[in-house]
């Protein structure tokens, strides 16, 4: 059984009088521990996907399955502790709480489990070093620079160790030197961590990072294609 | 270069609950502002205007109300005599001896509660003398008879006051034959009766002040001068105007005291919600600001012109506030002046002066609110806002 | 416990709005809590009297006096332990700026009526030894710097001429209630400058169970009915009650003030939680997204409204407590015992808990139901 799993999903938005449909039928399957980027031009649907599996929007017709769970129809209530365990979010900009330094900020998702103040301080510690950050705990993202931003913002999305991380352009702000930074560590926590990764980009650079990248036009998986090994 | 009020206006709409509230917090600041001093005024106008210019009013020595004075007959005699009096159509001087006491009315919403009402022996000159007074219901009582008349104020609010009805006090029954009103002023919370037939049931023979009206008067220094240096008599002779006047300086100082203060109070909450809302205001158009900085207006008008945001929703306050106090406007109360111990009724006056400066006082919180965010918008660094 | 650190954060987002905030409620509260305590102040006056305390008055108005041959035919009532009487003397001192009461009293049987003015036993000795002499309250020395021994001169208005009094003594009240600025000195020395005949202005009777007084007033005005002055007797709360309504309609005048000041707070509350969640949009929608459920953004919201209004409020309504203790508020004599009564605070804190609710309830209602796509899409 595939980490992910995508069974026929439909998905329209209404804008204005206009009914306009992201998604008609579309099946795929992630597998655990992959890396995976979802390239495709602008309103492809990739970010629609990204947020249907992450339970943040809900898919008008088809089932989605992550980690067993049925993400398409669990209820927000339902969703919400689901999201905190098994889902970590990166989103394109402004992922942080510009009133809370970086410590702060990674540690949110761990104020929503069980564990002791010294526990959470642990992981994360722990997170941010994983991403390189320990010298700059106690900064405001305002101190920060874009890609610290985005370290800090990936800092988060593991530090409760969830099943699956996504990202949603996370390089599409940054200079070079910083998207190749916030990449080999995206490399890393898959190949090291083992941490499935979905990734969505319109960067053909960045894609080439994952270990799988699929192809969407007007919802439609049109290419699925294996990275060459790196 | 100015910056079109057009703009602001435009803003203040964007945020509509924003300003609504702003505006409302000052509006009611407004209104107590009024309100209170309208009270304050309407006591002090009742009071002033229950005095003329041209009447004397002579006490004993000493004397700092009606209440604590007595003069006895033959001082009366003397005064009456004086060449300062003027003289009526039937060529006897327009003078009023007159009596002035306390009795204890039981009020109607508390019996056992108690209000003072003033009682008014009076001779029938002082239906001269008094040229506000006038007879609204009934006819003026007689002499001989148990009759007395009741000011309008009190009419309405004391049981057994109508036209006819027996009201009882001083251990005797008294037929009301007459209300009377006086121009709002003190007058109409008295109860007059005839001094032959309450002097015997009050005080005795002595009278509690003479008034009379001045033959000239610009003259009145003079007889101030002339009676009051009569050994025989012992008064102080006073402007009726100003006595009262000055009858009601206590209660109107205490009310206008008060009125500052709480306002005042009220005001700075008020201006701190001015403050936050034109902060928060300026914030969020900082890239505006940047973008008209960049058309070349300068800072000066660009401070000028959320100064001027910050009035206008100020004076949108001013409106409503003096719009909220204004029904109060001739709503009767009374209360106690404290100098002659007497129950005054009076009316709220909101007065178009007070309304104009309930109006400027919004206006000037929503400047002194708009300040400092003001110069915070002037100074925006173009480059920063426009980030 | 863990989210206060997210509480706290968004009220230091925009520090001057949370001080600027805070800081209105403060002065709301502040001056919310004073003008209840001049209601409060008025009504303890007009509840307090001896339980076994009553005023006999002239029926035909409290200006005319009794007879002071009353006093003998009083005691004479069954029920009655103890008599006495006084003058109000009204008069001015220097430039009448203060006012205070004077009054001409039956020396001993007056304190002797008045445990609650507490003399010491050596100046209560000289008060009845000297004719001339005064009893003042402890206020007085303190606003026109009077010192036991010195000679005091007042202008008499209803009694003319100059009357000096010695000060031998210094009453402080073992009540609050009761005023602390009085001047009390001997009827025998009235009577004899005055000249006429003794009169009194007003009797107090002391009676043996407070379950009679009805009775023994009745049969006080039964007795007098029909002389040249009937008397009116009542309880002396009764008589105080009477006097507190002459100051008019105060409970509404300052009802309707503290209403208005609330309204006034309110909109400076809620104008500020409303500017807060407008930006706090994103915030909320990133929190989501991490898996906070929709009852922690409630709960964060309704925290910090609280924190800005019970702040406010403890602020305010303890500096109103504190300040009018500490200053010994009086109003000039006119409001003894003026101090924010347990209930206020009860009240104002009440009130806080009205303007979290107002103010905060919206705010947090939206960013509970708040959905996270619309917000994400907003920026993105």
């Amino acid at each position: 059984m595939a980490l992910v799993e995508i069974r026929d999903v439909h998905k329209s938005f209404q804008r204005g009088s206009e009914k306009i449909d992201v998604f008609a039928g579309l099946t795929l399957d992630v597998p655990q521990g992959s890396f995976t980027a979802l390239m495709g031009p602008s309103g492809s649907g990739k970010s629609t996907l990204l947020n249907l599996v992450a339970g943040l929007d809900r898919p008008t017709s088809g089932s989605i399955t992550v980690a067993g769970a049925p993400v398409s129809s669990m209820s927000p209530g339902q969703l919400a502790p689901w999201r905190a365990r098994h889902v970590g979010f990166v989103f394109q900009q402004l992922n942080l709480l510009p009133v809370l330094t970086a410590y702060q900020n990674v540690e949110l998702p761990l104020l929503l489990t069980r564990l002791s103040r010294k526990e959470r301080d642990e992981r994360v510690r722990l997170a941010l070093d994983v991403v390189g950050l320990s010298d700059r705990i106690k900064h405001f993202p305002r101190q920060l620079s874009g890609g610290q931003e985005q370290r800090t913002a990936i800092a988060r999305a593991i530090v409760a160790d969830p099943t699956v991380v996504m990202l949603d352009e996370p390089t599409g702000q940054l200079d070079a030197r910083s998207s190749q930074d916030v990449l080999a560590l995206l490399r890393r926590l898959n190949q090291e961590f083992g941490k499935t990764i979905l990734l969505v980009t319109h960067d053909a650079h960045a894609a080439a990072t994952a270990s799988t990248i699929l192809h969407l036009d007007k919802g439609v998986l049109v290419e699925r294609e294996k990275a060459a090994v790196s | 270069m100015k910056i079109p009020v057009l703009y602001n206006v435009r803003s203040v709409l964007q945020r509509p609950l924003s300003t609504a509230f702003t505006a409302l917090g000052i509006g009611l600041v407004v209104a107590v502002f009024i309100g209170m001093l309208a009270l304050a005024t309407g006591f002090r106008t009742a009071l002033t205007s229950t005095g003329s210019m041209d009447n004397a009013m002579v006490l004993r020595r000493g004397a700092d109300s009606e209440l604590s004075s007595g003069v006895g007959r033959e001082q009366a005699r003397i005064i009456a005599a004086s060449a300062h009096i003027a003289a009526g159509s039937d060529g006897r001087p327009i003078v009023s001896p007159e009596v002035y006491v306390l009795i204890p009315l039981p009020r109607p919403a508390d019996t056992t509660a108690v209000a003072n009402v003033v009682v008014r022996g009076i001779s029938a000159s002082a239906w001269e003398v008094r040229t506000n007074v006038q007879v609204t219901e009934g006819r003026k009582f007689e002499s001989g008879r148990s009759e007395v008349c009741i000011g309008q104020r009190i009419a309405g609010r004391f049981e057994h006051t109508g036209v006819g009805e027996t009201l009882r006090f001083a251990g005797r029954d008294w037929t009301v034959v007459c209300h009377f009103t006086a121009t709002g002023s003190a007058f109409e919370s008295e109860i007059w009766g005839g001094n032959e037939e309450l002097m015997p049931v009050l005080r005795g023979d002595v009278f509690q002040s003479i008034t009379f009206r001045l033959k000239d008067a610009a003259a009145f220094p003079d007889a101030k001068r002339v009676l009051e240096a009569d050994q025989r008599l012992g008064v102080d002779v006073h402007r009726e105007s100003e006595f009262y006047a000055a009858q009601s300086q206590l209660l109107d100082r205490i009310l206008r005291i008060l009125a500052y203060l709480v306002t005042t109070i009220m005001a700075v909450g008020a201006v701190f919600g001015a403050v936050n809302t034109m902060y928060a205001a300026v914030s969020s158009r900082s890239s505006e600001i940047a973008v008209l900085l960049t058309l070349g207006f300068r800072p000066r008008s660009v401070l000028a012109s959320f100064l001027l945001e910050s009035a206008i929703i100020a004076a949108v306050g001013g409106v409503i506030g003096g719009l909220l106090a204004l029904p109060i406007n001739g709503i009767v109360t009374s209360t106690t002046n404290w100098s002659s111990f007497s129950e005054v009724a009076f009316s709220f006056r909101v007065t178009p002066s007070l309304l104009l400066s309930g109006f400027l006082f919004a206006v000037v919180m929503g400047v002194v609110g708009g300040f400092l965010p003001a110069r915070r918008a002037a100074r925006i660094p173009v480059v920063q806002a426009l980030r | 416990m863990k989210y206060v650190r997210l509480v706290l954060a968004n009220l230091g987002r925009h520090k001057w709005r949370t001080f600027l905030t805070t800081a209105g409620i403060a002065l709301a509260l502040f001056l919310f809590a004073s003008l209840r305590t001049v209601v409060t102040t008025i009504a303890a006056t007009a509840q307090w009297g001896g339980a076994r305390r009553l005023v006999t008055l002239n029926a035909t108005g409290i200006v005319f006096p009794l007879p002071l041959n009353y006093a003998e035919r009083l005691r004479a009532i069954p029920g009655v332990t103890g008599v006495t009487w006084a003058n109000w003397f009204g008069g001015r001192y220097g430039d009448n700026k203060r006012f205070f009461g004077q009054f001409a009293v039956d020396a001993e049987s007056y304190l002797a009526m008045y445990p609650e003015m507490s003399v010491p036993d050596d100046q209560r000795e000289a008060f009845f030894r000297e004719k001339g002499s005064a009893i003042v309250g402890r206020r007085l020395l303190d606003v026109f710097g009077w010192k036991v021994g010195q000679d005091v001169t007042i202008q008499g208005t209803i009694f003319p001429g100059d009357w000096t009094f010695t000060v031998r003594g210094v009453y402080t009240p073992t009540d609050k209630v009761l005023n602390d600025d009085m001047m009390i000195f001997r009827h025998d020395f009235f009577d004899e400058k005055i000249g006429r005949a003794g009169i009194a202005g007003w009797y107090v009777v002391q009676i043996d169970d407070p379950d009679h007084a009805g009775r023994i007033a009745k049969a006080i005005d039964d007795l007098f009915r029909n002389s040249s002055s009937p008397t009116k007797t009542g309880t002396e709360q009764a008589f105080n009650a009477s006097f507190a309504t002459m100051w008019g309609n105060v409970s509404l005048l300052m009802g309707t003030i503290g209403l208005a000041v609330v309204f006034a707070i309110l909109m400076v509350t809620a104008n500020a939680m409303m500017m807060s969640s407008r930006e706090r949009t994103r915030e909320v929608a990133v929190l989501k997204s991490i898996g906070f459920p929709d009852r922690v953004l409630f709960g964060v919201v309704m925290a910090e409204a609280a924190v800005i209004t019970l702040i406010g409020a403890a602020v305010g309504l303890g500096v109103a407590k504190v300040l009018y203790q500490a200053a010994n508020f009086n109003a000039a004599g006119f409001l003894p015992g003026f101090s924010v009564t347990t209930g206020t605070l009860v009240l104002g804190a009440g009130i806080a808990l009205l303007l979290m609710l107002a103010s905060g309830l919206v705010p947090a209602i939206q960013a509970a139901r708040q959905p996270i796509i619309v917000a994400l899409r907003r920026v993105e």
